[in-house]
Parts: C-alpha cells; structure tokens; sequence
C-alpha cells in the first residue's frame, strides 16, 4: 500500500513541477516583453538613455522614459493580468470555460460606464470618477449575469445573454458618444469598442494598478470558495463555505479588476478566455490555482500583443482589441465545438 | 448515549407548502439509519433541515446534543459530512483534489493541506477503494469510481455525523451493495449514518433503523422488520412485498 502512495504522490509532484515550470516561463516572457515595450516607440532613443531617464527623470529621455513608455508598457501589465485573473474567477464562479468579461459583456459595460464618464463631464469633476464610472458599468452587467445563473440558466443561455448585454452597451455606448457632439466620435468609439493603449499617461498607470490589485486580491479571498463549488452549491455550503459571500466577491473583484482596466484601455476582448484555457493544462483544473497564473498570462499576452500592434502599424492605426479578437475569436470558436461534442 | 442527530416536531415549507410536519426522529450514533418514503415525502428536506441549508418553521433539533442555532458554519461543517442527490464534479479535477476538498472544514484560510489532512484524504481514498485513481481526473473515470471519489470526498471531513442523499442511485447492483458495505463500515467506528434511500430491499437490508416518511410525517420507524410493516407499506407506499430468509423486503406489486 506504501508503494502506491509514493506513486500517488510522484505523479503530483509532477503536476507541481509542470506548473513551477510554467510559472518560470510566464515570468521570463512578461519580463521580456515588458522590456520590449519599453524600449519600442517612435523616437530613436537607446536603451541606455531610456533607463537614464526613467532613473533620472531629466531631459528628453527622462519625459519619453516616464511619461510615455513607461505608462504604456505598465498599463499593459496591468490590464492583462486584470482580464487574465478576471477570465478564471468567472469561469470557476459560472463552472464553465467560455465564461470571461469580454464575451459576458462585463468590458463592453465597463466601456459604456467610462465613456459616459468622460464626455458628460463627470470625469473632469473628480479624476476618480472615470474608474468609479467603468466598474459600476462592469458591476451592472457581472451582477447581471450572476443574477440569472441563480436561475438555472445554462452554459447556452449564459453566453447568448453574454452577447446581449455586449450588443447592447456598445450600442449605447456610440448613442453616447453620438450625443457628445465630439468631432472625433467616430474614431474615438472605434477605440472604446475595440481598446487601446495608445496615449495613455502615467496617472492612469496611478489608478488603474491599485484597483486591479484591489480587485484581484479579492478574487484570491474567495478562490477557495470557487473549488469547493466544484461540488455543487448546496456540498459547499455543508463545507462551511458562505457560497453568497464567494459569489459576491467574485463578481465585485471581477468588476474592479476589469471596470479600472477597460476605464484606461477600452474593450479589450478574449484576453480572459484564452490565458486560463492554454493554462489549465500545466496548473490542473482546480480554480484557486489559476487565478494568479492567469494574472501573470493575461499580463505576459497583453503586453505581447501591445508590441505586435506597434510593430505591425507604427502609425498607431492598429488597436490592440483587433489583435487579441483576432487570436481569441477562433478559440472561442472551437471552444463552442468541442463543449458540443462533449456534451 | 443520546443521540448525535435529534429531531423534535421539526416543521419546514417550502413558501406556503408545508414539506415536514412535526418530525420527531433521531439518529442515533454507530448506526446506520435508513429514511425512506415515496417522492415528495420529505426525505431529502429532512437532510437540509440538519445542514441548516433551510429554516426550520417550527420544533427543535439538537445534533451532538447542542441546538442547532449554536452552531457556528464553520463548527457545523466538521459535525455534518454531506453527500447530496446527485453529486458530481463540475470541473475534472484530479480525483485526490476533489476529495481534498472534504478537508476544508479543518483548513484554515490560505493554509495548504496539512500532513494530518493528507492523511483523512489517504484513508478515505483507501477504505473508498480508490486510491489507485487518486491521480486520474474525475471525466476519466466510470461512473461508480466517481461514485466511490465523492463518497470519499465526504469520509475525508471525518465528521461525527454522515448524512447522504440517494447515494445508490444511478449505481448498479454490486457499486451499491458496495455502498451500503462503506455506510456500515463507516457506522461500525461510531459515525451516526443517515441515508435516504429509494431501494427497499436494500434499505431493508442494511440499514439498522428505518425512518419512514409520508407527507412530511414520520408514519412508522424502528427496525426494518418493524418499519416496513405490511400496513406502512400499504399505506405509505401502496405495496404488498414479500420477505426473504434475512429479513429483506422486496417490493412485489402495487395495490
């Protein structure tokens, strides 16, 4: 019997040690690509005098360094690990892998919130509105969505209602932008609905960073809530798990993570679809052991992606949405068809 | 010795709809007590009423010999394992994570698995028979070695009380002689084992006491011999059965 423990636990290990591995990967590429984009941009500085600059703060190098590279390549980060950690908190929370807050709706909503934000003028009264606007927007839609899972709707019901909801908030969020009378409305509601990172400054770095820490430390409180509901709602609660105090901090921490990163970049989509999906393989099925690896993945794809937008169109007329629907999109697809063939 | 699980004149509704009407019942430890009645009965209302999955309306219940407003969640999730109807993973963890989750009473927030907590989830993979798929993730497995997981599952909490909803459903005949086999097992260490059961002849069988509901009433108790009596099971279930040699009662046709 002693043998087929030590088997037990080496096949473990090995589970362990595939995710350590893991991990070691993400971090190298999310520091690479991090340097990268750092380093990319218009004006032909070195990297030397880059970091010179980010240090120092003085010159040309200085202003580029902190007030333009930095933010992008910061806001990337943060915007990715707030949509990967987002991605696998609601996949666990709805036990089903095309839950994520792009294809829920919870982006578009965020977007709505934060438009409405800033071309109505409640963002020039507080800098805290415009973030406080996004996640009430993401909060409308997630409590939505959770709403009508306490109903009994299933996987199918969960994502046609996903894309009403998206429908709708993009919807209204080009009637907002229609009403603002703003002579850039048209390409403004392109980059809304699609995200980007383009222009960004150091003080959205300043505020979207603690709101998604905020939001994806209270994904970690309740990730063990998520495992336990593995086993159905009512053998949780006989676990001693108050189910409606994990559901409620997932889709609060979900709406902070993602309102604060949709209120900097927009409508970024598939990005909390695809990282927990690819990571699953290596950190195993149990939700609580995705969230961070999730974080640090969305974090390493959006950061990547940022850069093939540049590389791509340095004239800035690529956004980085286009780039992650495009890789994301045919994913949910065969998601969809191998969930059907299952089932 | 008192019992581990008492009920007195329990009442419970579901909105205007009265499910039990003053359940007087206990469940007593080292045994297993089988509850059984025709759908809609009340069994499974019984089982949620002593989780405090749902509001008493009326009565008193105590479990190990404490009221159960006294009880914290957390406290009552060590006293109460719970296997409910149907059980099953959602996502296909590995078989050892999901019983794994059966620990969770005993962990404290963040706090990894802890020796002693590899341990229950050892011995209850071991008695379940199920150790040698500790490894495999639960859509690898038949159906009665997901059966024998989550049953481990709720042995891991190694809780003082038991109670399982329809475990032997959806089982064939020998996973759920098999079952029946781990209840008693489980009741012989001095776990008080509660099960609703729809399968007479095996209620009849293995269970110690017998509980029977009909319209959220206890109509008759004891042991099986004296529950299942020709009158309970004509009028709780409109039945006539025969018995065999060991005391069995195998329902043959309707009234």
């Amino acid at each position: 019997m002693g043998g087929t423990v030590s088997i037990g636990q080496g096949k473990r290990r090995a589970l362990f040690g595939r995710a350590r591995i893991a991990t070691l990967v993400l971090a190298a590429v999310l520091l690479a690509s991090f340097a990268l984009s750092f380093l990319l941009g218009p004006s032909p500085l070195s990297a030397a005098a880059l970091f010179d600059g980010l240090f120092s703060g003085d010159g040309m190098a200085g202003v580029i360094a902190r007030e333009i590279r930095l933010p992008r390549a910061g806001l990337a980060l943060v915007v990715g690990a707030a949509l990967g950690a987002s991605g696998a908190a609601l996949q666990g929370l709805f036990r089903n892998p095309l839950a994520e807050p792009g294809v829920t709706g919870v982006t578009s909503s965020a977007g709505l919130g934060a438009v409405l934000a800033l071309y109505f003028g409640f963002a020039a009264l507080s800098p805290f509105l415009l973030p406080a606007f996004a996640i009430g927007g993401a909060l409308l839609s997630a409590g939505i969505l959770y709403l009508l899972s306490r109903t009994g709707a299933g996987v199918r019901t969960m994502v046609l209602a996903g894309v009403a909801l998206a429908s709708f908030a993009t919807a209204l969020t080009a009637l907002a932008l229609s009403f603002a009378r703003n002579p850039y409305a048209m390409s403004e509601m392109v980059r809304w609905m699609m995200g980007s990172l383009q222009d960004r400054t150091l003080e959205d770095l300043y505020f979207a960073a603690p709101l998604t820490a905020a939001g994806i430390v209270l994904l970690l409180t309740a990730s063990r809530g998520l495992d336990a509901l593995t086993l159905g709602d009512e053998a949780a609660q006989s676990l001693g798990v108050n189910v409606a105090s994990v559901r409620g901090r997932i889709v609060v921490g979900v709406a902070l993570a993602t309102g604060a990163a949709t209120a900097v970049a927009g409508a970024v989509s598939f990005v909390g679809l695809m990282v927990p999906h690819v990571l699953r393989p290596f950190y195993g099925y149990e939700p609580s052991r995705l969230i961070l690896p999730s974080a640090l993945g969305g974090a390493a794809l959006v950061t990547t992606a940022d850069i093939a937008v540049r590389l791509i169109a340095p004239d800035g007329q690529l956004l980085l949405g286009v780039v992650t629907a495009i890789l994301g999109a045919p994913f949910f697809l065969v998601l969809i068809l191998r969930l059907r063939r299952d089932a | 010795m008192s019992a581990a699980l008492a009920f007195d004149g329990v009442c419970a509704a579901y909105g205007a709809r009265p499910v039990l009407r003053a359940v007087s019942t206990a469940f007593a430890r080292g045994a297993v007590t089988g509850i059984v009645g025709p759908n809609g009965a009340g069994k499974t209302t019984l089982l949620r009423v002593a989780l405090g999955l749902m509001p008493m309306t009326a009565g008193a219940l105590r479990i190990l010999d404490r009221p159960l407003a006294q009880w914290s969640r957390e406290g009552l999730a060590r006293a109460i394992a719970y296997l409910p109807q149907g059980s099953d993973a959602h996502w296909p963890v590995l078989a050892r994570q999901l019983v794994s989750l059966g620990r969770l009473p005993h962990r404290a927030a963040f706090a990894p698995l802890s020796v002693e907590d590899g341990q229950a989830v050892d011995a209850a993979l071991i008695r379940c028979d199920a150790l040698q798929f500790a490894q495999r993730r639960m859509d690898e497995l038949s159906a009665g070695e997901r059966a024998r997981v989550l049953f481990a599952r709720a042995l891991a909490t190694a809780a003082p009380i038991l109670l399982a909803d329809e475990p032997a459903a959806y089982l064939d005949p020998a996973h759920q002689l098999r079952l029946m086999d781990l209840l008693r097992e489980e009741a012989a260490r001095g776990t008080a084992v509660a099960v609703t059961l729809h399968d007479l002849a095996l209620a009849s069988r293995s269970c110690d006491e017998i509980v029977v509901l009909h319209e959220g009433r206890v109509a008759a108790g004891g042991a099986p011999g004296a529950a299942l009596s020709d009158t309970a099971l004509a009028e709780v279930f409109g039945i006539v059965a025969q018995r065999t040699a060991d005391g069995a009662v195998v329902p043959s046709r309707r009234l």
